[in-house]
C-alpha cells in the first residue's frame, strides 16, 4: 500500500502538483485510519492531505480513478470470478448480480433496442445500478476498444455516447412526463424547467458511469501508470491559451475569474503597504511632544506613487483572438490599479473599444460584444500589423504619454506585409514603456512570417505568455 | 501508528482519547446536532482528530464553513473560541498582550524611588530583579484567543475565521501554533497546550495562503451540496416545512446554480428562501410565489433577472 501510495504522490508530481514531502507522510498516516475496503473514505484522506488547492481537485480525482480503480477491478476478478466486473466495492454483490439480471448475462446478448430501453427506464428511475449495467453494455457495444492502443480513451467515450443518442433520450423523457401530465393539470414552465434539469443531471451520472467504466478497461488493458500518463492534463494554470480545446477555454473562463479577483486584491494591498515616503517633518514634530520634544519615532509620508495609464492593442485575428480575450479581461479585472484603460483591437484595420468596458460589471460581457461589433476588418481580413499600427499612430497616437505603457499583443504574424517599424519606434518615444506579449513558443518566433523580431528592438521588453501563470505574473507586476 | 506514539515523535503534549470512536459516529454525531455533513467533511473531521492537525475549510461564501466548527464544538461539547481575521490583525489581537495599564500600576505601588536606587538589598521594596520577574508574570499577561485556545484546560475548538484577509507575514503568526501547539512568549518562556484544540481555519479564496501553512493543515473544500443532502438541510434547519416544498426547493436553487449567475445561491440563502415560504404560509411554489420572493436567493438586480427569464418565462 505504501509503495501504490508513492507511485500515487509520484504521478500527482507530473500533473503538476505541489506535494510536499511532509504531505506524503500525512498521507501515509492517514490511510492508517481509514478502513482499507473503504474506498471513498480513502479517496477523502487522500484528498485531504495531498490537495491543498481546489483547481487541482480535477487532476486528483482523475489520478485516483486510475491508480485505485486497478486495485479494486483485480481484487474483484480474484474474489467473484467473471461476473463481479471489479465494480467499486460499495455493494459489489448486489450491483453485480442486478446488472446480471436485468442485462441476462452481460451487455453482449443485448441489442440496440434493448440496451436504449434500458437506459430509457433506468434514467426514469433513477436505478444506479441499473444505469451501471447500462453503461457497461454500452460500452462493450460500441466503443470498439482496441487492447494496447495508447490513447486515453475520450474517443472511446465519444462513440459510445453518440451510439446512445442522449439528447434524444432526453427529448423521450420529456416527452413521457408531459403525455402524464396531459391527464392532469399540464405542467406549467417552472416544472418542466426543474423535470429537465433532473433528467440532465441524471443523465450526466451516467456519462460518468460510461466514462469510468471505459477508464476501468483501459486501466486493466494497459496499466495505471501508461494510462495515467495519457489522461494526464495541464493544470488550468499550464493550459497553452492558444492551443486549447473548447473544454480548456471553459475551464479558463471558470479560473479567470478568481484569479483576476486575487490579483486585484494582491495589487491594492502591495499599493498600501508599499515602501515609506520621505520624512513628514511636521508630523515628526508633532509625534516628538509626548516623549518631551525628543524624535524617538520619525513620522513618515504615505508614498502616493503615481498610477499608470495603459492602451492595449490587441490583435484579435483568428489565431490569437482567445489570447487577446483574457488578456483583456485581465487587465480590465484590475483597471482600478491604473488611472485609464484604453483598449483597441485589430485584424487589418483597428478600432478603439474602450466603450464597450465602460458602465458594465462583468468584463466578460465587453469581451464578447467585442467579436461581434468592432470594426477591425480593412480589407482581406488577414493580420496587417504595419498598417493597423500605422492607423494607431494616426488616429490616437498623440494621446500616447510620458505615463502612458503600451501593451502590444499578438504572434506579429504579418502574411508578409510592410512592418512599419517606425511606429512603434516613434511610439516608444513618447511612452514610458513599450511591452510587446507574445502568445508564441520563444523558439517559434522569427520563423516563417512572424517579424517579432524587428518589432523587439523598439520594444523595452518582449515576453512570452502563453499560459495565464504567466500572464498573470506579466500583469502584476505592471503596476 | 496510535496517536499517543505520534505524539510523543513529534514532542508533542499528550492528545488525550480521541474524540470520536469511527468515522460513522461522526457522520451520526454531526446530523444529531442538525448539520449534515457528507462523505468528504466527516472523514475530514474524523481525520483531523486522528492526526491532531488542523483543518483548512475553503468554498463558496455560505455553505456552513463556519458552522461546521460550531457544531463540532457542540457535538464535543467543547468551547468554541474563535478568532475573526481581518487586514491589520497583528500578535497583541491573535496571540497575547502585556497589561501594560496593570504593569505601570505595579511598578508605581513599589514606589518610583525605590526602583531607581534597586539592586541595593530590598529593604525598602522589592528589588529590580523581583518586579521585572513579577511584572512578566501570567497576572500580566492578556490571553489573546490563540493563546487562550492553547492555554485552556477544557476542550475547545479554535476557529480561525476568513484566514485569506491577514497579510502573509501576519499568516506566520499561526504557523507555531497549528504546528506545535505551542506559543512562544519572550519574556515568559514556551507555553504549551495542555489539552489538544480541535482547529479550524476558513478561507474564502480571495487570495492564496503559504505553502507553509496549507502544508500544515488538512484541506476540506466545501462545495455546494447535491440535491439529495440539500434538501436534507433543507427539512433539518426549517421547522414547519412539507416534504414537498423542500424537495421543490432544493430542486429550484438547483437549477437556478446551472445558470450562469454573478453569484449562486449559498445554502444559508435557500435557508432563508425556505423559512420565508414557511412564514408566508406558501405550499408550492409557481410562478408568481417564486418571482415575489427570489431576492432572498439572489442579491444582483441582473440575477434576478436573467433567473426570471430563463426559470420563470417573465422577461
Amino acid at each position: 500500500m505504501l509503495d501504490l501510495l508513492s507511485d500515487f504522490v509520484t504521478e500527482l508530481r507530473r500533473a503538476g502538483l505541489p506535494v510536499s514531502m511532509t504531505e506524503h507522510l500525512d498521507a501515509a498516516e492517514a490511510i492508517g485510519h481509514i478502513p482499507l475496503e473503504d474506498r471513498d473514505g480513502l479517496k477523502y484522506a487522500l484528498a485531504a492531505t495531498l490537495v491543498k488547492s481546489s483547481s487541482h481537485w480535477r487532476a486528483f480525482e482523475t489520478a485516483f480513478e486510475v491508480f485505485f480503480a486497478l486495485r479494486t477491478a483485480h481484487r474483484g476478478i480474484e474474489g467473484l470470478g467473471e461476473d463481479g466486473d471489479g465494480l467499486p466495492p460499495e455493494g459489489d454483490g448486489e450491483l453485480g448480480g442486478r446488472g446480471r439480471g436485468h442485462g441476462s448475462g452481460g451487455g453482449e446478448a443485448m441489442t440496440p433496442e434493448e440496451l436504449a430501453e434500458m437506459l430509457f427506464k433506468s434514467l426514469l428511475s433513477a436505478d444506479a445500478a441499473l444505469m451501471n449495467a447500462v453503461a457497461r453494455g454500452a460500452v462493450d457495444r460500441y466503443a470498439g476498444m482496441e487492447p494496447g492502443r495508447p490513447v486515453g480513451g475520450t474517443y472511446y467515450l465519444y462513440r459510445t455516447l453518440r451510439n446512445l443518442e442522449l439528447d434524444a433520450v432526453l427529448a423521450r423523457l420529456m416527452e413521457q412526463l408531459r403525455d402524464q401530465a396531459a391527464t392532469g393539470v399540464g405542467l406549467t414552465e417552472l416544472e418542466e424547467r426543474l423535470a429537465a434539469d433532473e433528467y440532465k443531471a441524471r443523465i450526466e451520472t451516467f456519462r460518468r458511469a460510461v466514462e469510468t467504466e471505459i477508464r476501468r478497461r483501459l486501466v486493466e488493458d494497459r496499466g495505471a501508470e501508461a494510462l495515467a500518463r495519457s489522461v494526464r492534463k495541464p493544470l488550468p494554470e499550464d493550459i497553452d491559451v492558444m492551443h486549447a480545446t473548447r473544454e480548456e477555454l471553459a475551464e479558463l473562463h471558470r479560473v479567470l475569474h478568481p484569479l483576476s479577483r486575487k490579483l486585484a486584491v494582491r495589487l491594492a494591498r502591495k499599493r498600501r503597504d508599499g515602501r515609506k515616503g520621505p520624512l513628514d517633518f511636521r508630523a515628526t514634530m508633532r509625534r516628538s511632544l509626548s516623549t518631551g520634544g525628543v524624535p524617538i519615532e520619525p513620522r513618515f509620508r504615505h508614498p502616493r506613487p503615481a498610477k499608470p495609464e495603459i492602451f492595449v492593442i490587441a490583435d484579435i485575428s483568428g489565431s490569437v483572438a482567445s489570447f487577446a480575450r483574457f488578456t483583456l479581461h485581465l487587465v480590465y479585472a484590475i483597471s482600478s490599479q491604473f488611472s485609464k484603460v484604453r483598449s483597441f483591437v485589430f485584424v487589418d484595420g483597428i478600432d478603439e473599444v474602450t466603450r464597450f468596458f465602460e458602465g458594465v460589471v462583468d468584463p466578460a460581457d465587453a469581451v464578447a460584444r467585442i467579436n461581434q461589433e468592432a470594426d477591425v476588418i480593412w480589407v482581406d481580413g488577414h493580420s496587417d500589423y504595419g498598417h493597423a499600427l500605422t492607423e494607431f499612430h494616426r488616429r490616437w497616437g498623440t494621446e500616447v504619454t510620458a505615463r502612458s505603457s503600451l501593451l502590444l499583443l499578438g504572434d506579429a504574424r504579418n502574411n508578409y506585409h510592410a512592418t512599419q517599424t517606425w511606429v512603434v519606434e516613434d511610439l516608444r518615444q513618447r511612452a514610458r514603456h513599450v511591452y510587446w506579449l507574445n502568445p508564441e513558443p520563444r523558439h517559434y518566433w522569427d520563423s516563417g512570417d512572424s517579424v517579432v523580431g524587428e518589432y523587439a528592438a523598439h520594444c523595452d521588453e518582449v515576453v512570452e505568455v502563453r499560459t495565464l501563470r504567466q500572464l498573470e505574473h506579466f500583469v502584476g507586476n505592471l503596476t | 501508528m496510535s496517536n499517543a506514539q505520534t505524539a510523543a515523535g513529534l514532542g508533542l503534549p499528550d492528545v488525550g482519547p480521541p474524540r470520536f470512536p469511527s468515522l460513522d459516529a461522526v457522520r451520526g454525531g454531526l446530523a444529531d446536532v442538525g448539520y449534515l455533513a457528507d462523505e468528504s467533511i466527516s472523514g475530514v473531521v474524523y481525520l483531523a482528530d486522528r492526526l491532531s492537525k488542523p483543518v483548512l475549510v475553503e468554498g463558496p461564501a455560505g455553505t456552513g464553513k463556519t458552522q461546521l466548527a460550531k457544531s463540532v464544538a457542540e457535538l464535543t461539547g467543547a468551547r468554541l473560541i474563535r478568532l475573526q481575521c481581518y487586514e491589520g490583525l497583528d500578535e497583541s489581537k491573535a496571540l497575547y498582550e502585556w497589561n501594560y495599564r496593570k504593569q505601570l500600576l505595579r511598578i508605581q505601588a513599589g514606589g518610583p524611588g525605590e526602583i531607581l536606587s534597586g539592586g541595593d538589598d530590598g529593604h525598602r521594596g522589592p528589588s529590580w530583579h523581583e518586579l521585572e520577574e513579577d511584572i512578566f508574570s501570567e497576572e500580566f499577561l492578556l490571553a489573546r484567543p490563540l493563546l487562550e485556545a492553547i492555554r485552556s484546560t477544557d476542550p475547545v475548538v479554535l476557529l480561525v475565521d476568513e484566514v485569506d484577509r491577514v497579510e502573509l507575514e501576519t499568516e506566520a503568526l499561526l504557523l507555531e501554533v497549528l504546528s506545535e501547539y505551542q506559543v512562544s512568549i519572550p519574556e515568559l518562556g514556551t507555553v504549551r497546550a495542555t489539552r489538544l484544540p480541535m482547529v479550524f481555519l476558513t478561507s474564502n479564496n480571495t487570495r492564496e495562503l503559504s505553502e507553509a501553512l496549507k502544508r500544515r493543515c488538512l484541506y476540506l473544500h466545501i462545495d455546494y451540496p447535491d440535491l439529495d443532502r440539500e434538501r436534507a438541510i433543507v427539512r433539518a434547519r426549517v421547522p414547519g416545512i412539507t416534504e414537498e416544498l423542500a424537495d421543490q426547493v432544493a430542486r429550484i436553487v438547483r437549477s437556478l446554480r446551472t445558470l450562469d449567475l454573478r453569484k449562486a445561491p449559498s445554502v444559508s440563502e435557500t435557508l432563508d428562501w425556505a423559512r420565508t415560504l414557511v412564514i408566508l404560509g406558501i405550499e408550492t411554489i409557481g410562478a408568481a410565489g417564486a418571482r415575489d420572493t427570489l431576492h432572498i436567493l439572489l442579491k444582483y438586480q441582473v440575477d434576478i433577472e436573467r433567473a426570471q427569464k430563463e426559470l420563470l418565462s417573465v422577461s
